[in-house]
């Protein structure tokens, strides 16, 4: 096993979700199957081969710098599923 | 033939030599929905009354005479571009009350070139899935039996076009997302190079993978899409600023000469043995028409898959850290602090497809695993990538077939996830690679199931897959068969 059960807990929090003991289990089992089958990659020596980072030759995307149209504040929070005046609203964050 | 039948160029004579009308069209297609759609369930929300005003405004152009490329063409979106004041859910639980403020360039486009937007197809959650079986929203199914998956993520927008529910639609393929369930189907689906179509609008996934792409009943309809669709966009950074030229002019056109490259890696085991005959078949065809079979090696073919199960999922739980309840969407109505609030929302609004790719996603790129994995990924996907080089040194264009068996059955393979991502063996590696790829009809099994052949091409050359595409589909003659809805 790669991953314990404590690590997935571990992993659920850094990726803010919260998962029940049976999807702990469930999850431990199929990620560590995953997990075993992508150690494949480990029978390729990839000493200096570059990692690919862009499927094509990409340089950075420039433009000028002028002032355009957003949004603005009325649009942006109206999804929101809790705002007021010109914020989105949070349940507190400290005690 | 009923107008909800036709291909975008019939339709388009039909309304040039003044033989049927925007409106009749749009109706023909909705008469058609009110039949068969609680069947398949292509769509997550139609939009019947907008359809009818675009239609009704379409006829009022024509009557000017101004035509443009999809005048009163009914199109179907993937519920994944965002469309302005029409909900945008990405078949999530999380984003099931989601309103864009703005529309996807792909939707400018399309509206700007005259077509009726007949609704929102549904998908796999978040485009995580093979199936459409991930959907908040319920599954899709095959038209060509009921009882199968459509193939996916982009399912709905398969099915829309196969059960003649709209003329074409708008998908987006990561590891295959066109092409799968174009081939499942039994209609044509092309993924672009990567940067040919902005992104500007279509939900993330994987971004160094995702690409929009056309689903068409014939070639020359993806000639026409392709037309529209692709293009710079300043608004996109990874978007090139390279020609376009007029896919049409590739349609209709002899492949004498072309060197088609059979990859041996593709045709090992696994594959069904009616898929193995038809893409035979597929062969013998393309030597009638002139072309000469060259078999070549692409050796990392093996590797894809691996590749795609760290990079994909990496990319997703970054892009997939917006959903916190916050700014939009879904957020869990019994919480106490806020990381209570977001990890509640997350588990309550994610389906679990989309939990264990953020899983693994953030585990492959958590502190001391990033070279393992992410690293270790980006690096075979540069193997991947030389491959494909080496590979144009020897062949003008690439075949395989699209997918290793036909529509699996619906629940199949829902507890499998190993086995459910190996359906997007063969469409994996463009993604990775970046290259184009197009889906084929390519004949049927015993039991009546359509089986596509896939071309795959260098960058920016979905061009020559246009061609060959083409001649091909006229060559073969491939029996023109509807689905019995």
């Amino acid at each position: 096993m790669k991953l314990s059960s404590q690590e997935v807990e571990y992993v659920a929090h850094l990726a803010r979700l919260e998962i029940t003991d049976k999807e702990k289990d469930k999850l431990t089992a199929q990620l560590n199957d995953i997990l075993l089958y992508i150690d494949k990659l480990n029978e390729l020596d990839t000493k200096g081969v570059e990692p690919m980072s862009h499927a094509i030759a990409v340089t950075n995307a420039f433009r000028e710098d002028n002032i355009v149209d957003s949004i603005g504040t009325e649009k942006s929070l109206a999804n929101a599923p809790d705002a007021r005046g010109e914020f989105f609203r949070v349940p507190k964050v400290i005690d | 033939m009923e107008l909800h039948q036709l291909t975008i160029h019939e339709l388009q004579e039909k309304i040039k030599e003044g033989k049927t009308s925007a409106e009749q069209i749009a109706e023909s297609v909705f008469q058609r929905i009110d039949a068969v759609e609680k069947r398949v369930h292509s769509y997550i929300r139609l939009m019947k009354d907008e359809a009818m005003a675009v239609a009704d405004k379409a006829d009022k152009d024509i009557k000017k005479g101004d035509i443009k490329a999809l005048t009163g063409i009914p199109i179907a979106l993937k519920d994944i571009v965002c469309t302005k004041g029409i909900s945008t859910t990405c078949g999530s639980h999380i984003l099931h009350n989601f309103v864009p403020p703005y529309d996807a360039t792909v939707v400018e486009k399309l509206r700007d070139a005259g077509a009726v937007f007949v609704g929102k197809a549904n998908m796999d959650e978040f485009a995580m899935g093979s199936s459409t079986e991930t959907s908040y929203f319920g599954p899709t199914r095959n038209p060509w039996d009921l009882e199968r998956i459509p193939g996916g993520s982009s399912g709905g927008s398969a099915t829309a076009v196969a059960a003649d529910e709209c003329i074409a639609s708008i998908g987006s393929d990561t590891g295959g997302s066109i092409r799968q369930p174009a081939a499942l189907c039994g209609i044509v689906g092309l993924k672009p190079t990567y940067g040919r179509v902005s992104r500007f609008g279509l939900v993330a996934f994987a971004s160094s993978l995702d690409q929009i792409g056309p689903f068409t009943k014939d070639v020359e309809d993806c000639a026409i899409m392709m037309n529209v669709l692709a293009g710079y966009d300043p608004r996109e950074s990874t978007s090139v600023r390279a020609e376009i030229p007029d896919y049409r002019q590739f349609v209709g056109h002899d492949i004498k000469g072309w060197k088609v490259g059979i990859p041996k890696e593709y045709f090992v085991e696994g594959i069904d043995p009616e898929v193995n005959s038809a893409i035979q078949k597929t062969i013998t065809v393309l030597e009638k028409s002139g072309a000469k079979i060259v078999e070549i090696s692409l050796p990392h073919t093996q590797y894809c898959l691996a590749v795609y199960y760290i990079i994909a999922p990496a990319e997703a739980s970054s892009n997939l850290a917006r959903y916190d309840g916050v700014k939009y969407g879904f957020r869990s109505p019994d919480s106490g602090d806020l990381l209570d609030m977001y990890k509640k929302t997350r588990m309550q609004g994610f389906g679990a497809e989309v939990k264990r790719r953020i899983m693994i996603g953030t585990y492959a790129l958590s502190a001391g695993y990033y070279d393992a994995y992410y690293k270790k990924a980006s690096q075979v996907r540069s193997l991947i990538k030389r491959d494909f080089e080496e590979a144009w040194k020897k062949c003008d264009v690439i075949l395989t077939p699209t997918t290793p068996t036909p529509a699996f059955k619906i629940g199949e393979k829902t507890d499998n996830p190993l086995q459910m991502y190996l359906s997007d063996v063969f469409t994996i590696s463009s993604n990775l690679a970046g290259i184009p790829g197009i889906s084929v009809p390519c004949g049927f099994t015993s039991d009546g199931l359509p089986i596509g052949v896939q071309f795959l091409a260098g960058h920016f050359e979905e061009g020559k897959l246009i061609q060959i595409a083409s001649a091909y589909e006229k060559n073969a003659k491939i029996e023109k068969r509807r689905p019995k809805l």
